[in-house]
């Protein structure tokens, strides 16, 4: 099969911020990658430090960012769902699905990365990647793309065991930081702790070390 | 947006009396509340387009600042507003916004629908 990645996430920025790294290196190799961006992420409370959006122009700044993040990693294809932020969970389920299932055999891709459901933290991560991961699993077994479920709840650890795949991220750092920045009105707050080290500084209890160092997923086991 | 300049907004608020117009409240502390530190709650609620109609709305306080609008059957009250803007389409938007500009509540009006 050729190889073609599908990231299925609901906001912008969950691409640059939990795999952004891992995205670069595939770009990087020659391998398209396609986002699937579920929301503008509308209700974000972040606007810039100091603020610089407000609750009305955000949409349409996190779009511009976006799209600027993507050109940082590499993303060439980007695929708006048009659904709006914190109401994913409401949405039907079904309908939801079968526009992802839609997606899936226009792209066929080797490789889907979206959140793992319910070790995701936020109710629109979690509702995404449970209608990913139920879009996949109507395909049949050869058609399947290996999933790599994306967790960071605090016990995701002790529910899912260690990640399978933990990938070293330091060649493409430069480029994750990039998309990091592109993200400008989401990333100014913790941009500060990049200045004082502790970025570098793995002792820090506010390290953001990791974030350029290594992503980590779950091959996720179809039953 | 600007700082709240109390008459600024209290005229804003007059140029709404007696009409129906598009509320757009919310409050949050962030959907990463829980997640950062284990003894908070994540709490957090909005209505985007309600439509209300209000025969009274005060701006009031020192900074941050409340606001009380009088509706037919009740009320509708936002606290620790901070900001405000009245942008070209005739919109107020007002926001209350922590020391690192993270928006932690807003209360919008609008004679035409917001946007979805």
């Amino acid at each position: 099969m050729k190889q073609h990645v599908l990231v299925v996430f609901p906001h912008p920025d969950d691409e640059t911020f939990g795999c952004g790294g891992t995205i670069a290196q595939f770009t990087k190799s020659g391998v398209p990658v396609t986002y699937v961006c579920g929301t503008m992420g509308q209700m974000g409370r972040n606007m810039g430090r100091p603020f610089f959006a407000n609750r009305e122009s955000l949409p349409s700044i996190r779009e511009a960012e976006l799209e600027k993040a993507c050109q940082a990693i590499g993303i060439q294809h980007l695929i708006k769902l048009g659904l709006r932020d914190k109401t994913i969970e409401f949405e039907d389920p079904e309908q939801l699905t079968d526009r992802i299932e839609q997606i899936l055999k226009e792209v066929r891709p080797s490789l889907v990365i979206t959140h793992y459901p319910g070790h995701a933290v936020h109710p629109d991560h979690n509702a995404l990647g449970e209608v990913t991961i139920r879009a996949v699993s109507r395909l049949s077994v050869q058609e399947r793309p290996i999933v790599y479920a994306h967790a960071f709840a605090r016990d995701c650890q002790d529910m899912l065991g260690a990640p399978d795949i933990i990938n070293d991220i330091s060649a493409v750092s430069e480029m994750k930081l990039a998309a990091i920045r592109s993200h400008r009105s989401q990333s100014q707050v913790i941009l500060p702790r990049l200045g004082n080290g502790q970025f570098k500084n793995p002792s820090s209890k506010n390290s953001y070390s990791h974030m350029l160092e290594r992503e980590s997923f779950w091959t996720y086991r179809f039953s | 947006m600007d700082p709240i300049n109390k008459s600024i907004v209290q005229s804003a608020l007059n140029g709404f009396l007696n009409r129906d117009v598009y509320l757009h409240l919310e409050t949050t502390n962030g959907a990463y509340a829980v997640h950062r530190k284990e003894s908070n709650m994540t709490v957090g609620a909005y209505i985007r387009n309600g439509r209300i109609c209000f025969g009274r709305g005060i701006i009031t306080g020192d900074g941050p600042y409340r606001v009380g609008l009088k509706i037919e059957l009740g009320w509708v009250y936002a606290e620790g507003l901070t900001d405000f803007e009245t942008d070209q389409e005739g919109r107020l938007l007002l926001a209350g916004h922590d020391q690192d500009g993270r928006l932690a509540v807003a209360l919008e009006l609008s004679l035409s629908p917001f946007e979805l």
